[in-house]
């Protein structure tokens, strides 16, 4: 699914017309972000604003563990629930490929029922990857990160 | 609304059981599973499973939040959760009514009224059903004297128990108000509610239930009743319907007393009323409701042709009620066994493991609800159910002699299981008579001189 200049115009006036300052959209490799202009930013993490990430029943299996490279360690998901790579919709990440992370750095968050569970990383290393998508439901052992162990 | 996609919030063979209404229907299922049943057959079946935690229940099966994530995260429109686990906790219906989730089930305030004995034992008074003469108990003092209007021996019950769990029996009255004291504390303990209620005990009582549909509106429909007496430390073993040896006017009179309990509280969905039929009596009292689905629901399915599972589902969907009281019949008689992992020769004690092999039983009027096929974990953190083998037939006579050849046909190799002890009850001569009250376990333990010398060890 693509969306037209037509759609784009069309959500930018919904957003207008609603009563929410920020939205971020993300389809199939697709990203939107529209925010009001002049919006306050909340200081209450609220990532449970972001729209649903709509999604198929029969989806793909787990994540597929690397094969070898016993320095590639994977984060996984201590429990189900929604995944939120930023503390709130159109904030920065918590971290990005190739950022550098503690074992209490926080990675993510988790959300079940509007409960915000911070994820850390739990290892020294280098972020290689980020699995989920911004929104995904993740099951409980799903991998969610792979970092590159140092020291 | 049409329901499409249905979220099971249960493990076993009653997943299986869901999961084949469901297909049967078209309807999608997306499946819990701790990690111990990733690779469990309603896994394998389900369209979707979604690992929802480790294997601990109180980490994945009974977490309320998790399971309405799990539900609206795939996008499903009901939840359906089995019997046990989150099946009979209002606070489950609730966050379902909350968050547009249909439960497939009562409303959280009936689940509420039904769950608290106080409760329920008013709206069966109310209902004009008779409950077991005793009542509620403040002080030691109201205790006693309430004793003495019902004579012993009589029951201390916990408020909030079950199960035969918080309960005390007392033979004399001057044993009283000890039991009373101590029932209180350890029902504040286990169930975190102190509130006790005395009770008359029945020397010989059978436990006879009814099924029950309800279309949430008033009217109430029953689909006969099964006799539950064949249990061993208040677990069901094997189950039959009709109960044998009932009179008709007292079955007649079971099932409108059924009838009028749930109809006085507008009952939702499938339940089951449950009675404790005094032999010597005659009578009968009503003990509890159970807002669920039950493990013994097929054979009242196979005498009356009705998918309980399907009712259910139909009845959440706010489907015009499909069937009236004119549409019941039930033909001939089925009986249950429950098949278990535990071993009899071991004091009944859980027998975890793989199966390595299996053969269930077929043939003519045969039905085995099961999750196990070759291969299949046993894990040890949950109920030790392995199968229900079920047998139909125009007749007791007929039901009992095909059971007996189908539990016999049954082979389970790599754990332990109670299928010699099936063998056992069903070849004896109290049993084939029938209508026999719930001390018959403890008879026939007390016959069978190899069991009881190895129970008194383990």
């Amino acid at each position: 699914m693509s969306l037209t200049a037509a759609d784009v115009a069309e959500i930018m006036r919904l957003v207008e017309s609603s009563s929410f300052d920020e939205l971020s959209l993300e389809l199939n490799g697709l990203k939107l972000h529209l925010r009001r202009a002049g919006a306050q930013i909340d200081a209450v993490p609220t990532p449970s604003q972001a729209p649903p990430v709509p999604q198929p029943a029969p989806t793909a299996a787990l994540a597929k563990p690397d094969p070898a490279d016993p320095a590639l360690h994977e984060v996984t998901a201590p429990l189900l629930g929604t995944f939120y790579r930023a503390p709130k919709p159109g904030a920065p990440p918590f971290v990005e490929r190739g950022a550098t992370v503690e074992p209490d750095t926080v990675i993510a968050i988790i959300e079940v029922m509007k409960l915000m569970n911070s994820v850390r990383a739990g290892v020294h290393g280098t972020v290689v990857d980020i699995l989920p998508g911004d929104g995904a439901l993740v099951e409980y052992g799903e991998t969610i990160l792979r970092v590159a162990k140092s020291g | 609304m049409a329901i499409r996609r249905i979220f099971i919030a249960n493990r076993g063979e009653i997943a299986v059981r869901i999961i084949r209404t469901c297909r049967a229907l078209g309807i999608e299922t997306v499946l819990a599973a701790s990690t111990a049943d990733r690779d469990s057959l309603p896994a394998q079946l389900a369209d979707r499973t979604v690992c929802i935690g480790p294997p601990r229940p109180s980490e994945s099966y009974l977490r309320v939040e998790t399971v309405v994530a799990a539900a609206l995260g795939t996008h499903c429109d009901a939840i359906h959760p089995g019997y046990g686990f989150l099946s009979e906790r209002a606070a489950l219906a609730k966050m379902c009514e909350e968050n547009n989730v249909l439960f497939i089930g009562p409303t959280a305030a009936q689940i509420e009224t039904v769950g608290d004995k106080l409760c329920a034992r008013e709206a069966a008074r109310t209902a004009q059903v008779p409950v077991v003469p005793g009542g509620a108990v403040s002080s030691p003092r109201e205790a006693v004297e309430l004793a003495q209007s019902i004579g012993v021996p009589l029951l201390v019950k916990a408020v909030g128990g079950g199960g035969g769990r918080g309960m005390k029996r007392v033979d004399r009255l001057r044993d009283l108000e000890a039991a009373v004291e101590l029932a209180s504390a350890e029902a504040g303990a286990a169930f975190g509610d102190p509130r006790v209620y005395l009770e008359r005990f029945v020397a010989s009582g059978r436990h006879v239930e009814v099924q029950v549909l309800g279309d949430g509106q008033g009217s109430v429909i029953h689909l006969g009743e099964r006799d539950c007496s064949t249990q061993r430390r208040y677990q069901k073993l094997v189950e039959e319907t009709p109960a044998p040896g009932l009179s008709e006017p007292l079955r007649r009179a079971l099932h409108e007393a059924a009838v009028r309990f749930a109809e006085r509280i507008s009952y939702r969905g499938a339940g089951t009323v449950e009675f404790l039929v005094d032999r010597e009596r005659d009578a009968f009292y009503f003990l509890e409701m159970n807002a669920r689905i039950q493990v013994e629901h097929p054979v009242t399915e196979l005498v009356t042709d009705i998918d309980l599972i399907a009712e259910q589902i139909a009845i959440a969907g706010g489907a015009q009620p499909g069937l009236t009281q004119a549409d019941i019949h039930g033909h001939g008689c089925a009986i249950e066994c429950r098949v278990n992992a535990e071993d009899p020769a071991n004091g009944f004690r859980p027998s975890p493991g793989r199966v390595r092999e299996v053969t269930w039983p077929e043939g003519e009027g045969i039905r085995v609800d099961t999750h196990i096929a070759p291969g299949s974990q046993v894990p040890p953190f949950y109920d030790s159910l392995l199968a229900k083998i079920v047998a139909h037939g125009p007749d007791r006579p007929t039901a009992l002699g095909r059971l007996k050849k189908a539990i016999s046909s049954t082979r389970v190799v790599g754990v332990a299981t109670n299928l010699s002890f099936h063998t056992a009850v069903l070849a004896d001569d109290e049993f084939l008579q029938g209508g026999m009250d719930t001390g018959f376990i403890t008879r026939l333990l007390e016959r069978m001189p190899v069991m009881t010398g190895r129970l008194s060890n383990g």
